[in-house]
């Protein structure tokens, strides 16, 4: 019932991105997230999902995956797109229909937040299909590292952030599991009135809250066993390496960013 | 109610990168009243197999008859909850699915979910309670307060107040002590013969599938490997021995005997009786020379 689902979800393949440096992604990502907002006119939003198609390409996870992982998200991007369609009165009036009227200044900013907002999800997808949970959590504790002279707690930090990755696929399948459990005693989650889907949450939550706090006191047993003390001169398997194709892909970018200031109005 | 299985394949996670066949062509007929053992390693395909027994999934191809319900790949499947009714799971570690307030709520739980009333749901629950071994107090207790396996038999004691007709156990057992196991396998034995009910286990025990099962079926790769009475499949054990799949305790002593005495007795022996009247022949009659 949740196999769809492609958040957190990490697609194993051998393409250039999935052998980035962590690091490089993220760094990569949060520009992204801040130049998309330069963008304000056709030419600079093209630029922008080529970019981002090509970075989907690169990456060699199949898009009809991401494209069904993301129809649930895509609802909400229409959903943006038809408010600014309906509220914002500017500009000529381009259709009327009753008292539905549509300004061409609605049109074009609904087309464009919707776009901005469907390549940012596009873009962040790809770095969690790409870059195993744990990846993530080394790079972030990497490139926030600094931090810790203000005696910010990075380490606890990323700790808490793979150890809540890590346990996504597993509360996915306790999910499942649960669902099909309590659906073999009468519950159906799948139709029926609101009301009563509302309520067969409850059978659902319940044993899973349970069964979490049971796992998470399971987990800190397992981690005192083992001597874990936290991050003082803990030494690190997995090495980061930052290479020339994480340069190149940050030129890329960089390429990119001077575009869109070139040809943004 | 009779299933049959035929020609079954599930792949999961059709259209994406993990997509993954688990069951490939299998077919299981199991007629009512019949008792079930369904056999195989870790990754098997067992538990994919039994929940096609009441339609939590349906498969990719091939056909499932749930008494008159045919489920196949193409057509949509409205008000199973018939079908869910007749034909009651207790699923692995079946205490993870307890959420109830009180033990006698969530047994009532599934027969009221199937539209019995809360009187007749409440006498039900009494009922099971007594079957599954344990006191009536019990029931204004909370599940979450009880011992791991007085959890079991609550969560089992669920699945009979629905009163299917057809039980379908995986693994019903797993990590109880073996009095437990054995006074809840015989619970299900006694059930499976007074009210006539068919059976399906899945179990990694051959001990357990020797001892009550009519039929057996040998789930390797996802694959039907072989199926038959425990006498026909525990009489040439090669098969199973290759498969790294032991044979009952019993069976595995007779073939010691008969190769050390260089004989052979006359059948295959499943039981403990069996074994020491056959046996008790052989002394009498003297090893051959």
């Amino acid at each position: 019932m949740m196999e769809k689902m492609i958040f957190g979800r990490y697609v194993p393949a051998d393409s250039v991105i999935h052998r980035m440096d962590p690091r490089s992604k993220l760094i990569l990502i949060f520009l992204f997230v801040c130049i998309v907002f330069l963008a304000n006119n056709l030419l600079t939003y093209g630029f922008l999902t080529v970019y981002t198609f090509f970075m989907i390409a690169l990456s060699k996870v199949p898009f009809r995956f991401i494209y069904t992982g993301l129809k649930p998200v895509l609802l909400l991007v229409i959903f943006t797109l038809f408010l600014h369609l309906f509220l914002t009165k500017e500009g000529e009036v381009i259709f009327q229909f009753g008292w539905l009227t549509i300004y061409e200044e609605g049109l074009r900013q609904g087309v464009f937040i919707s776009l901005r907002f469907f390549l940012l999800i596009l873009m962040t997808s790809i770095l969690t299909l790409t870059t195993t949970p744990i990846e993530i959590t080394d790079g972030l504790e990497s490139l926030l590292a600094p931090l810790n002279k203000i005696k910010f707690p990075v380490h606890e930090l990323a700790l808490m952030m793979s150890i809540s990755l890590r346990f996504i696929p597993t509360l996915m399948q306790e999910t499942d599991k649960i669902m099909k459990a309590q659906t073999a005693r009468g519950v159906d989650f799948a139709s029926g009135p609101i009301k009563d889907r509302v309520k067969a949450i409850i059978p659902l939550l319940i044993p899973l809250f349970v069964s979490s706090f049971k796992r998470a006191e399971e987990l800190a047993v397992a981690m005192e066993a083992r001597g874990y003390r936290g991050g003082e001169g803990r030494t690190k398997y997995r090495q980061l390496s930052w290479g020339l194709k994480d340069t190149g892909m940050l030129a890329l970018l960089a390429a990119l960013t001077l575009v869109l200031f070139l040809l943004r109005t | 109610m009779d299933i049959s299985l035929q020609n079954v394949e599930y792949r999961y996670q059709v259209n994406t990168p993990f997509e993954r066949l688990a069951i490939k062509d299998v077919s299981i007929d199991i007629p009512s009243g019949t008792f079930l053992a369904i056999i195989g390693h870790t990754g098997s395909g067992k538990s994919t197999v039994l929940q096609h027994l009441n339609a939590l999934l349906k498969p990719t191809e091939g056909k499932v008859v749930i008494g008159d319900r045919v489920i196949t790949a193409d057509k949509k499947q409205k008000n199973l909850k018939e079908v869910r009714q007749k034909v009651g799971i207790v699923f692995q570690f079946p205490e993870h699915q307890l959420f109830e307030e009180t033990v006698e709520k969530d047994i009532c739980f599934g027969p009221m979910n199937f539209g019995v009333s809360e009187e007749e749901a409440q006498k039900r629950a009494r009922a099971a309670i007594q079957q599954v071994g344990l006191p009536e107090e019990i029931l204004n207790k909370s599940p979450f307060e009880l011992s791991g396996g007085q959890m079991r038999r609550v969560a089992i004691a669920g699945v009979l107040a629905m009163e299917p007709e057809v039980i379908v156990l995986d693994e019903p057992t797993a990590g109880l002590d073996p009095r437990g196991r054995k006074e809840i396998m015989d619970m299900f034995f006694s059930l499976h013969q007074t009210r006539g009910l068919s059976t399906v286990l899945v179990t990694h025990s051959m001990e357990d599938a020797s001892r009550y099962a009519d039929q057996i079926v040998i789930m390797h790769n996802g694959e039907v490997y072989e199926k038959g009475t425990p006498k026909e499949i525990f009489s040439s054990p090669e098969g199973l021995l290759k498969l790294g799949l032991d044979v009952p305790e019993v069976v595995r002593f007779q073939q010691k005997i008969e190769k050390s005495f260089n004989t052979r007795f006359s059948k295959t022996c499943l039981t403990m009786e069996e074994l020491t009247e056959e046996v008790a022949l052989l002394v009498k009659r003297g090893a051959p020379k």
